[in-house]
């Protein structure tokens, strides 16, 4: 009797200690993607707003000519994950396997770094880098490697790079902690029964720190998909990914019903390759 | 740990099967490949440094730079910093000192005002999360990560809709306007720091013992006296940690901001994007400079804070 | 600097023409906040209007006309002042965005010139006065092109990189006029005609530049850019070279008008009229379009000689008697064809330069 009255009492106190989250959450972040939804299947009015009826012409849309950009802003998502992840993970791994403390927090303080400076301005510094008249090019023609510059700006190879650079730290961080957690003696014994490195890498290591590396391709993923300053600075014509055009239609055409359905679509596309990713985790951490 | 044990005893099998002239073969080339992997491993992270600094390193160097050129570097000067702090920037009608302090002050402004609040209900949200039961947790668990897997580009559309949709009734109703300023961006920027508080300050909840709760409780303590002489004590560094982090996801938040600010409230990325977008003049560089300065010395000393915090506790 | 310098020396030893422009009282501590194109104002317009009324300024910059009536039809968010061009002028009279101006307190609607008055889009110039005006072109780095450009053709044919404007309405039009068809086309299909007619011209266009063509032209991230013609005709000026040339292509192309308007629900009507008759004022305007190195509406300020010589005899800036008449201009079609025109644009964008 007492028992159930204390947990009642437990059971109030944390429903009122979890209400003010509920109520911001719900009301500044699940009503507006609500009204998102709706909005992307109203139609278009010519003033700039939304009205009835109910029409699947923005879908049709999205999937339509719009799903050029939606495969290219997917791919170059995928690309930029994986060469973070090419980079990251022997990066974190060095980080993680050295003894001197010092050291280690050095590195990771390297890492972190340039991180915490201005998004847009790190991005911009590849502006500088990668134009005709850029720093790159003027080395490689210094040195007499080239005669005429590359074409580097305004390419979907410089939105990857500008993803690659941007979210690298979120790659790392995730696999750090888990090589970090990660006990050597595992390696001794994959060694002892007869494995050399490269086996007890691919059968013992990476399978022990594949959560860091779900982790870091996921939050790596997700940002690059929605990416839009860095195809707006690097990308051109031919970086042009889903982002820029989102943002097109609620800052310039005022298609909010269309820049509805993209964003819908958008979220959808980056739900279900993290739904598939966590199965595929699951049943490989599983076993 | 089964993972593990599976993989172990796959290399027992193999190993009897295995005769001795190839594992002497076998060995200097596993010697060979692990002088590949050491020297790898260094250039690893040789390369990814260098990666990583390289940029910056140069948009440094040429903030100093006495020509417009990014190409060459023709000598030394402070002009570009100078031209800051006396307004004379050259092309550009949308640079003034002014409007890049005022745009780094509503930014100050924001990211304060925003931490403060998402840390409170992060920490409580927290709280509840891991030390109750009640109906529909495992759902607000759910939606509490949400924030973190949606594209921000999708809650900066969403939240501008919403504004346009709530102004534009009250507008209807009232005949009064209201527009889209500072106190939009601050309700944009708790509504997705929340939940970046609440995982750090869980993570930190769920490595203390709850035997010293207990503990206070059966001395007497009540929850009130319990939170406040040993949960929070010992969850404070989790709560400093997640509070550093919303501040810094507010401070870099380009999206969310761009989408939720009216008229004349620019944040410092916002201001800053204008500026890269529509001029040329290397005060850009120079500006960029003083803000790389200023992110440095800011983790400097948290960095310091946080150091101490860890000796003491 | 320095050249501003003597500028300013200049202006005040022999060209004390007009008396400056006085307030009128009573608008001391107020505020107005203006919102117009980005690289459009001189360096003092804004700061000498703030001190001849005791007022301060907000100045916020767009980089096209759509992006400008985005914000001011979702419910004008704090705007006095904006400057659309020509056809967003119409499109905001229609969708009742703007305020009729009283002429009584913008005594220096006088200077306007006569051919300017009275335009299509806003008969009697009810809600709009200009405030610039010019001609979108093609500018090019003659260095890197190796030749002068006469036409469109040679535009789309340049093996190297092109920028665009993100100008919807003046680049459709620009299609529609090579096809034969009228530039201000209402017919969905010659505008879907004009949307596949640059598609297919646009192989080599890297990037959609938002009003800062020059800015890519200058730093050599294209070698040719269409743009509007003061951005380019200034770099010119600015690099005392000639590197940097600004052509309107034989075919013909567009000619602009931007004009200043009081969006609806402007916090400060009557500042911003003080504001219109202070820009319309002779000295002030010379100023801009002596800064900006566009054509000045102002005909006081030609007459009087304060806009600088050079700036007049340059057909980029004014072009001549011939040229204006293969000039077009992008008039008001109605939202409804506004939004077909929108849907085009997403669809250009989306396969340009592959």
């Amino acid at each position: 009797m007492l028992e159930a009255q204390a947990r009642r009492r437990q059971q109030r106190s944390g429903l009122l200690l979890a209400l003010p989250a509920i109520i911001w959450l719900g009301l500044f972040f699940l009503l507006p993607l609500g009204i998102v939804g709706v909005f992307s299947f109203l139609t278009r009015e010519a003033a700039g707003i939304v009205s009835l009826p109910f029409t699947l012409e923005h879908y049709e849309r999205t999937f339509g000519v719009f799903s050029v950009v939606l495969w290219r802003s997917v791919w170059i998502s995928v690309v930029s994950t994986v060469i973070c992840l090419l980079i990251g993970y022997p990066l974190a791994f060095f980080i993680a396997t050295r003894q001197n403390n010092w050291v280690r927090q050095l590195c990771l303080f390297m890492v972190v770094l340039p991180f915490w400076t201005n998004f847009l301005v790190r991005t911009y510094a590849w502006r500088i880098l990668l134009g005709d008249q850029g720093t790159i090019n003027a080395i490689l023609q210094g040195l007499g490697l080239i005669d005429a510059p590359l074409t580097l700006l305004n390419t979907p190879f410089a939105v990857i790079l500008g993803l690659v650079y941007g979210f690298l730290p979120f790659m790392v961080l995730p696999i750090y902690a888990s090589v970090d957690r990660f006990d050597f003696k595992y390696v001794d014994a994959a060694h002892d029964l007869g494995a050399n490195d490269i086996k007890a890498f691919f059968r013992v290591v990476l399978p022990m720190t594949l959560p860091g590396v779900f982790a870091g391709s996921a939050l790596v993923f997700i940002p690059c998909v929605g990416a839009f300053v860095t195809p707006d600075l690097l990308g051109g014509t031919q970086g042009l990914m889903i982002g820029n055009l989102i943002s097109r239609q609620f800052g310039q055409s005022l298609n909010l019903p269309l820049g509805s359905a993209l964003s819908v679509t958008m979220m959808l596309i980056v739900m279900v390759a993290l739904l598939a990713y966590v199965r595929l985790g699951n049943r490989r951490l599983g076993g | 740990m089964s993972a593990a044990q599976t993989v172990q005893q796959s290399f027992s099998s193999e190993v009897k099967t295995r005769t001795f002239e190839v594992n002497e073969r076998q060995l200097s080339l596993d010697r060979l490949v692990r002088r590949i992997g050491k020297v790898g491993l260094l250039f690893n992270p040789i390369f990814s440094f260098f990666f990583l600094w390289a940029p910056i390193l140069v948009l440094v160097i040429f903030s100093f730079n006495d020509s417009r050129s990014v190409a060459t570097f023709s000598g030394f000067t402070l002009r570009w910093y100078l031209n800051i702090f006396s307004g004379a920037v050259g092309a550009g009608d949308n640079f003034s000192t002014a409007l890049l302090l005022d745009s780094l002050r509503n930014s100050l402004v924001i990211g304060v005002i925003a931490t403060l609040i998402s840390s409170v209900i992060g920490t409580m949200v927290s709280l509840a999360l891991s030390r109750s039961d009640f109906p529909g947790k495992r759902v607000l668990d759910a939606v509490l990560y949400l924030p973190v897997v949606i594209p921000e580009i999708t809650q900066g559309v969403s939240l501008a809709v919403f504004f346009n949709a709530i102004f534009g009734w009250w507008n209807m109703t009232t005949g009064q306007r209201v527009s889209m300023g500072l106190e939009t961006v601050i309700i944009g920027h708790v509504a997705f720091t929340i939940s970046f508080v609440a995982v750090v300050v869980r993570a930190r909840l769920a490595d203390m013992n709850p035997k010293l709760e207990e503990a206070a409780r059966d001395l007497g303590a009540n929850e009130w006296r319990t939170f406040w002489a040993i949960t929070f004590p010992l969850a404070l560094p989790g709560i400093i940690a997640g509070a550093l982090l919303a501040f810094t996801l507010s401070l870099d938040d380009f999206l969310v901001t761009f989408f939720t600010s009216g008229a004349g409230t620019n944040t410092l990325p916002v201001f800053v994007y204008g500026l890269l977008r529509l001029t040329v003049t290397p005060e850009i560089n120079a500006i960029s400079t003083i803000m790389i300065l200023a992110s440095t010395l800011l983790i400097g000393i948290s960095l310091a804070l946080q150091g101490r915090n860890a000796v003491r506790g | 600097m320095l050249l501003a310098l003597l500028g300013g020396v200049l202006f005040a030893q022999d060209k004390p023409k007009v008396e400056p422009w006085v307030c009128p009282p009573g608008f001391e501590g107020q505020k107005l906040s203006v919102f117009n194109w980005s690289t459009y104002i001189a360096e003092d317009t804004i700061p000498n209007f703030e001190k001849a009324c005791g007022v301060t300024v907000d100045y916020s910059i767009y980089e096209s006309s759509e992006a400008m009536l985005s914000k001011i039809i979702q419910g004008n968010p704090g705007y006095d002042i904006v400057v659309p061009s020509g056809n967003t002028v119409g499109r905001m009279i229609e969708l009742d965005l703007a305020i009729p101006l009283d002429k009584s307190l913008i005594p220096n609607f006088a200077n306007v010139s006569e051919a300017l008055r009275d335009p299509s889009y806003d008969p009697g110039n009810v809600y709009s006065i200009p405030y610039q005006w010019g001609t979108i072109g093609v500018g090019y780095n003659r260095e890197k092109v190796g030749y002068e450009i006469t036409s469109w053709e040679q535009v789309w044919n340049y093996p190297g990189k092109v920028a665009w404007l993100n100008d919807p309405r003046a680049i459709m039009g620009i299609g529609l006029h090579l096809l034969g068809f009228d530039p201000n086309s209402t017919d969905a299909d010659e505008i879907a005609q004009a949307r596949d007619f640059l598609i297919s011209k646009g192989g080599n266009v890297v990037a959609i530049a938002g009003d800062d063509g020059q800015v890519l032209l200058e730093r050599g991230d294209v070698d040719i850019t269409i743009e509007y013609n003061g951005d380019i005709v200034n770099l010119g000026y600015e690099c005392e070279c000639d590197t940097f040339a600004y052509v309107v292509p034989e075919e013909g192309s567009v000619i602009w008008v931007d004009s200043m308007m009081i969006p609806k629900d402007a916090p400060n009507v009557a500042l911003a009229h003080a504001f219109i008759d202070y820009i319309l004022h002779p000295q002030v305007g010379a100023d801009i379009s002596n800064y900006t190195t566009y054509a000045s509406p102002n005909q006081a300020a030609i007459d009087l000689g304060l806009i600088e010589e050079v700036y007049l005899n340059d057909p980029a800036i004014y072009p001549d008697e011939k040229k204006l008449e293969r000039l077009f201009s992008i008039d008001h079609v109605g939202s409804e064809v506004e939004v077909i025109y929108s849907n085009a644009w997403d669809e250009l964008l989306i396969f340009l330069g592959r």
